[in-house]
């Protein structure tokens, strides 16, 4: 492994040399046949991806798209690897977390000029997301084709065989505290809901919920230890307290995810993007039912959303941007809302979205959320801090350290993460 | 096997040239032709070899951005390794990790002579061994991680029909190390068992034979004639497996699971540490450093190991 890993270099270094040498022709002519290729994680959402493609194609014949697929581990290290070689795809999905190296190293094309000249209308897209993946720089590197924000996903037959009422839409942390009590039957080994260490999914939103934020408006310290964002921890670690949730180890052995979709756990916070693999399991889907997430101090939800952005070492900058653009348009927008593997950026594509699903009746909750959905925290070097989180949080959701000493370590920590350039 | 093992400056050396000039000058020319034709394999050594090494080796010593060009910062990534907590542990953790691997090697010889002696069916029970190491790492890992899960493993299903009561034994940084042990002699074996196969094999028959007429028994040939015999072959597949101990990185990232896996700070090894300051948290200058105290530790431990053959290694 070790050495597969000194070499994945060297090829690199060999692949820079290759592509220098072919780089000479960075072909302007538009009648030009080309080849793109669009870079994804998800496997769900392929299909909808290669549909896009074939769309896009129809309108510009001279123009291919290739889906390129990864999987989630690998696709970032991949993609990094590839952008500093020049091999990466002229395409691709990217996060919040991780666009930061990405904009400031120059990898990646501005489209802001193409949004202009297509007179694209950026209110169609939500704001919160936008902002995320504002650099500071002036510049757009692309726009959103998926928005996510949380609600709570419940089991209907758990409720109901245990008696207890569905949430309701105002219901507060105090009602899901008591709910999730009710629901657990450790006989039945069945947990109220399941509790891990989840930022976007899960604690962060309870911290915005109880007043707090994660990081100072600044970006420059952490704000977790506040006493307002340590009550939006409490919120999860009461819920381990009371037992109400399979422990971290039941947890790490098994994702929440899947023991929700194995029945075991009643109830589970996290976001739009379940919808479909939920939906298509059989065993389970006609007892999936959403609701929105319990009241704190305010409502509040993260929210996040996956950007097309294109490679700025593409040899077709301007199909690269035209695709981009077609990519989280609206066109493409229904034909993701249709196959159902996402929730779309594009205002007015959350109506097909719901179609695709008849069954679950409650998706409006992830689209009424969005109006009080805040950017999910991503300052600094993310990927860094936010790894951290179990090393720092776990004492805490075990009830072996105070809520106020982990948070108060976890603050230093991310401090420090932020202070380094 | 012999020959790449024998200690340097066993092979008699070739006495030096005694040719007259002429000779001489024409072994010269056959010198410059030489030099093009290693060329080619001198730059797929150079370009895969030589160059990420030295370009590691450089960044060691620097903060690089993840594109761009990087700045120098003196032995900052190192004083930074030595007072990370983390590193220690993880140092710890391939340590105890290459440790527990060790132990394959006694049950490898074990097996190798039992193969060895059996009448039939030894190819089959090769083969046998032998499948784990040509199935995909990953694969490995994923079942191993379905037979350790803590609430529907069949390993803890097994435990408790006699009674005992199951751990979390990849959710919990108290065994993670071990069920990463497990796993790896188990994949490790196959190579061992061929190598020590072929060297049991070397072992000429008249020396069992021999023994038999003096009265010797079964265990006593073992200790006294296998053992020593083999003793050329423990000590390659020794470094093999230490080597490949220390570079652990694939069970660490399959079997712990997902990012969300709280056993995960407490498990890490040497060159899971490594991945994740280069590939994850984008600290490529940091990561060559770890990977650079890696490459020194491997150094040193096999450096021992040969010191240390001299007492043991039998090659005659």
């Amino acid at each position: 492994m070790h050495r597969r890993l000194l070499i994945a270099p060297a090829i690199i270094a060999a692949a820079a040399l290759l592509t220098a040498c072919s780089n000479g022709n960075t072909g302007g002519d538009s009648n030009e046949k080309v080849t793109l290729t669009y870079g994804v994680w998800a496997g769900t959402q392929t299909p909808a991806m290669k549909e896009i493609a074939a769309a896009f194609t129809k309108e510009n014949p001279n123009i291919t798209v290739k889906v390129e697929e990864r999987p989630w581990p690998e696709y970032w290290s991949t993609l990094q690897t590839g952008a500093a070689g020049g091999t990466a795809p002229d395409a691709f999905w990217m996060l919040a977390q991780n666009i930061r190296p990405y904009a400031s190293g120059g990898q990646l094309l501005d489209v802001s000029d193409e949004i202009k000249k297509e007179k694209v209308d950026l209110s169609k897209y939500p704001k919160a997301v936008l902002d995320l993946y504002d650099q500071g720089d002036g510049k757009i590197y692309g726009l959103p084709k998926d928005v996510d924000t949380n609600a709570v996903w419940f089991n209907k037959a758990i409720f109901d065989k245990a008696g207890v009422a569905h949430p309701s839409a105002n219901w507060t942390w105090d009602d899901f505290r008591a709910t999730a009590k009710k629901l657990t039957d450790p006989a039945a080994g069945v947990w109220g809901v399941a509790a891990p260490i989840d930022y976007q999914g899960g604690y962060y939103n309870t911290i915005f919920q109880a007043g707090g934020q994660v990081i100072s408006d600044d970006g420059k310290t952490a704000e977790i230890d506040s006493p307002k964002a340590q009550k939006g921890i409490e919120f999860w670690t009461n819920l381990q307290a009371d037992k109400s949730s399979p422990t971290l180890k039941q947890l790490s052995d098994t994702e929440a995810e899947t023991m929700f979709e194995q029945g075991k756990v009643a109830m589970y916070m996290s976001g739009a993007y379940w919808a479909l693999k939920l939906y298509q399991n059989k065993q389970i889907a006609a007892n999936v039912d959403v609701a929105p997430l319990p009241v704190g101090e305010k409502r509040a939800t993260v929210t996040s959303g996956i950007v097309n952005v294109g490679f700025a070492g593409t040899k077709h900058p301007d199909a690269v941007k035209k695709f981009l653009l077609f990519a989280s348009g609206k066109e493409a927008a229904e034909i993701q809302a249709k196959s159902g593997a996402v929730l779309p950026a594009y205002e007015g594509g959350e109506k097909a979205w719901m179609a695709a699903m008849p069954e679950f009746k409650n998706l409006q909750v992830f689209i009424d959320a969005k109006e009080y959905s805040v950017p999910l925290p991503v300052q600094g070097n993310a990927a860094e801090w936010q790894g951290d989180q179990t090393k720092y949080l776990t004492g805490a959701w075990e009830g072996t350290t105070s809520v106020a000493d982990a948070t108060k370590q976890y603050a230093g920590a991310i401090d420090k993460v932020l202070a380094e350039k | 096997m012999r020959a790449t093992l024998d200690r340097p400056g066993r092979q008699q050396r070739r006495p030096g040239p005694t040719s007259p000039p002429r000779l001489r000058r024409r072994r010269n020319r056959i010198d410059w032709w030489a030099i093009p034709m290693i060329v080619p394999a001198f730059i797929g050594l150079a370009a895969l070899y030589l160059w990420p090494f030295l370009s590691t080796f450089v960044k060691s010593f620097m903060k690089v951005p993840v594109f761009g060009p990087g700045t120098f910062t003196g032995v900052d990534n190192y004083t930074k390794l030595l007072s990370d907590e983390d590193f220690w542990r993880a140092l710890g953790n391939s340590a105890r990790y290459t440790l527990l691997v060790l132990l394959g090697i006694p049950i490898a010889i074990v097996l190798a002579a039992l193969i060895e002696q059996a009448a039939k069916g030894r190819t089959l029970y090769r083969v046998l061994f032998f499948l784990p190491v040509v199935t995909l790492p990953v694969a490995v890992g994923m079942v191993w991680r379905f037979i350790l899960n803590g609430d529907f493993g069949i390993l803890n299903y097994l435990l408790s029909l006699v009674g005992v009561p199951g751990e979390y034994w990849v959710a919990d940084d108290r065994f993670t190390i071990y069920a990463f042990a497990v796993v790896g002699i188990w994949m490790g074996l196959g190579v061992n068992l061929i190598i020590l196969g072929a060297g049991l094999q070397s072992i000429p028959v008249e020396l069992y034979e021999a023994s038999a007429v003096d009265g010797a028994g079964r265990i006593r040939q073992f200790f006294s004639i296998t053992l020593p015999l083999l003793s050329p072959s423990v000590f390659f597949v020794t470094v093999l497996t230490i080597i490949s101990a220390l570079q652990m990185f694939d069970l660490v990232f399959v079997m712990l699971g997902s990012v969300n896996n709280t056993a995960i700070d407490g498990s890490k090894t040497i060159v899971y540490l490594f991945y994740e300051a280069a590939f994850v948290q984008f600290k490529q200058g940091y990561g060559a450093a770890i990977a650079i105290v890696l490459l020194v530790i491997i150094m040193i431990a096999t450096a021992i190991q040969f010191r240390l053959q001299r007492r043991w290694v039998n090659y005659d």
